[in-house]
């Protein structure tokens, strides 16, 4: 066993508190579910190589050196997902810098402050890099299995790419910190890590759809002004990609700079990341005067519960930059609706399953903070008004605040195609509604506060969630195109919400 | 002449892993302020959550102001208030925006709420603040912004679960007042605490609940004679009670 307060120390108590953090976010906190969630995971892992097969197989034969075009989409994919892992550093980094937990503790020991944020920083670059390997895995080993043992460097390159994320994500708040101070840091991260997340996503779905006319975001990437403007294929640049296929010596290069990188993001900003810590414990609720009210105007208990809905999202502007993140995502299709309809390109078709995708997956947030989101759940039920009526009342403002949202799509496309745009219509309502039935299945005692840890409560009501919204996308989009075969992806819909129904927890029954 | 009943608890009974409340009888009287006090773990809070509505017992019965509270809620839920140690508000609503969605909830003609809660809203010494979001609010002043809540509704009965926690002397104070002029006013008062020295002062009658069921009722001094032991004060007879438990009347 290492001496106290030494980095090893240090290291062991952080890596028991992440793995028990890891733990009880994957079983929410039942120590029962343990064997359940294990064999959920290799189920998940089978899976997902199952879809990597479908994914990167045919790219397994890629060779060891090839041409420039194959470079420049290994690199745009890569940096595709580099991005995403920057996003979730910067979250991690924001959290490490406002959750109190057990700062005060650390704060006012004498172990080197220093020493304890190196730490820190490094529990933040090996749990995005742990993420990172998790998901890249599968892709991975089948491209091992089917091209040969030399695409098992990807590995190296994952583990790069976690590092470099940590060490950018650090470098990039503490600078926001010193910009723009602890007190509006905060929000601004948080929003910055989000839109980083979203932005090259959508930024190559942007450039496609301007350029082809569709929504992939490869397209871009395989263009042939791109590669012709791309730089010489023995530069430095591809590095990255070379090591993925097999290329050793880049593989060395990569992995030497990343641990460089992280090396001196700790050793400049561990020292200062105590005071950043400790100014953001010194950040106190500004006092914010609304404009007085002109009477009270409530009349009906329904009438309150939904004015507060709307009153409390409206006012919280975290909660709306993590909702509306997913309206970021109606940003491509927005375009490509406005582009088909100056060229009557006739691309309405590909809307409708995105706006019904995005009205689901909105209105499972907007459920959440609704029914398990209740601050004050105490004077709730203590009040004249029956559950079944308090829940209705929720459910309303779920869907009103769904179609205040998605109205202006779905008018913008009734102008090219009213067709579409009642499919879409209706596959918005029913896809929000479908979601809000899981949330009602799944509902738990919770503060908005913790919106995003909202899918640690119930891996099932996450999950279900999110095929329902895919379920009822695809059976709009099929209904949208006038063939029958709508009916399966409608019956899976409608399975799916019968499996929740059937394993909600005996509160919510 | 017979005092009016406000609660009436019998035999009510709740387990969770162990008996949490074990076939309790209570009685409250209009008018009354009622102190329950008891050691950690006694089973107060949790009948009084059972007598709000916020938790189903296992066995017995609840009437509120002679309405059954298991058969018809929504009516003994009309004219009860519920405070908790933890304030229930909303950091981004208003003092002013919070009391007139409690209102709603209660169904109170809006002109009328609005002035009681204006009024309310005075005499906590919140004015200063009523139309500031909660968000930056102390302890004290969030549980004063849920007391103000509490009272909008004008209940027949107010229920408190350790509402002086974690206030300072001013706020405490603010609190006791509001709770003296309400029992003068004819409310019902049922208060738990382990400050025994507000029990001592305020209430009009004390219960001592231990092991989830009443061990002792009664006035200070009745108390005092149960224990044998006279001109001894609450703290003294409540240990004496909680270490020798007696059969309540």
């Amino acid at each position: 066993m290492s001496a106290p307060a030494t980095i090893t120390w240090l290291a062991g108590h952080e890596l028991r508190l992440g793995w028990r953090d890891w733990l009880s976010m994957m079983t929410g906190g039942r120590r029962g579910r343990v064997r359940t969630v294990a064999i959920a995971l290799v189920l998940f892992a089978a899976f997902m190589h199952l879809i990597a097969w479908a994914m990167v197989g045919p790219y397994a034969a890629t060779p060891a050196d090839p041409g420039k075009a194959a470079l420049v989409a290994l690199t745009g994919t890569l940096l595709l997902s580099w991005s995403l892992l920057l996003s979730q550093a910067m979250e991690s980094v924001t959290r490490a810098f406002y959750t109190r937990s057990d700062l005060d503790l650390i704060l006012t020991s004498p172990v080197s402050q220093r020493k304890v944020f190196a730490v820190r920083i490094a529990r933040i670059a090996a749990a995005v890099t742990a993420m990172a390997l998790f998901l890249a895995a599968p892709f991975i080993n089948v491209l091992a299995l089917s091209g040969g043992a030399r695409w098992l460097a990807a590995y190296g390159v994952v583990v790069a790419m976690g590092m470099t994320a940590a060490a950018f994500a650090v470098a990039l708040t503490v600078g926001l910190f010193r910009l723009i101070g602890p007190k509006r840091t905060r929000l601004i991260a948080q929003i910055v890590a989000a839109v980083i997340g979203a932005a090259f996503v959508i930024g190559l779905q942007v450039a496609a759809i301007l350029t082809y006319g569709s929504l992939s975001r490869f397209a871009p990437l395989q263009s042939r002004w791109l590669v012709s403007h791309a730089p010489d294929a023995a530069s430095a640049v591809w590095l990255p990609a070379r090591a993925v296929l097999g290329d050793f010596g880049a593989l060395l290069v990569v992995v030497a700079v990343s641990i460089v990188l992280l090396a001196a993001a700790i050793a400049i900003f561990s020292r200062r990341f105590g005071e950043h810590v400790i100014a953001a414990s010194g950040v106190s609720q500004a006092t914010v005067r609304q404009r007085a009210s002109s009477g009270f105007r409530v009349a009906s208990a329904a009438h309150a519960l939904r004015r507060k809905e709307w009153t409390l999202l409206r006012r919280d502007p975290w909660l709306v930059s993590q909702t509306l993140m997913q309206i970021l995502y109606l940003l491509p299709p927005a375009l490509l609706l406005w582009r088909s309809f100056h060229e009557g390109a006739g691309g309405f078709v590909l809307l409708v399953p995105v706006l019904v995708m995005a009205a689901g997956q909105l209105g499972g947030g907007l459920a959440w903070l609704s029914i398990s989101g209740e601050d004050a759940p105490d004077l709730v039920a203590t009040a004249p008004i029956s559950p079944r009526r308090v829940t209705w009342a929720k459910i309303e403002a779920v869907m009103q605040t769904i179609a205040l949202v998605f109205a202006p799509f779905v008018a913008a496309l009734a102008f090219a195609s009213p067709r579409a745009a009642l499919v879409a219509g209706a596959g918005a309502l029913v896809a929000a509604a479908a979601s809000t039935f899981v949330q009602l299945c799944f509902r738990t005692q919770a503060r908005r506060s913790q919106f995003r840890r909202r899918q640690v409560s119930s891996r099932i009501a996450t999950f279900a969630e999110a095929f329902s919204s895919i379920a009822w996308a695809a059976t709009a989009a099929l209904i949208a195109l006038g063939t029958w075969v709508a009916a399966f992806p409608a019956v899976i819909a409608i399975g799916i919400l019968a499996g929740v129904r059937l394993l909600r927890p005996p509160q919510a029954a | 002449m017979e005092r009016p009943v406000a609660l009436a608890v019998r035999g009510l009974s709740k387990r969770f892993d162990r008996p949490a409340v074990d076939a309790l009888d209570l009685t409250v009287y209009g008018g009354e302020f009622y102190a329950l006090v008891g050691p950690n773990g006694a089973g107060k809070t949790t009948t009084l959550r059972m007598v709000t509505g916020l938790l189903r017992p296992d066995a017995g019965s609840i009437a509120i102001d002679g309405i059954d509270a298991l058969t018809d809620p929504i009516a003994a839920k009309q004219i009860t208030a519920w405070l908790s140690d933890e304030p229930m508000i909303y950091d981004k609503l208003t003092p002013y925006e919070y009391l007139e969605f409690v209102a709603g909830l209660w169904r109170i003609e809006p002109v009328t709420a609005e002035a009681r809660a204006r009024e309310l809203i005075g005499w906590l010494g919140l004015a200063p603040h009523a139309n500031e979001r909660c968000e930056g609010f102390s302890r004290g002043m969030r549980q004063k912004v849920a007391l103000a809540g509490a009272l909008v509704h004008d209940p027949k009965l107010i229920i408190l679960d350790e509402p002086l926690t974690g206030l300072d002397a001013g706020s405490a104070r603010h609190v006791k007042n509001v709770l003296a002029a309400r029992v003068a006013a004819g409310g019902t008062v049922i208060m738990t605490t382990h400050i025994l020295e507000v029990a001592e002062r305020m209430a009009d009658r004390i219960g001592i609940i231990a092991g989830g069921r009443l061990i002792a009722e009664g006035t200070l001094d009745e108390l005092r004679r149960k224990t044998g032991k006279t001109g001894t004060s609450l703290e003294d007879t409540f240990l004496t009670l909680v270490e020798t438990p007696v059969a309540a009347e």
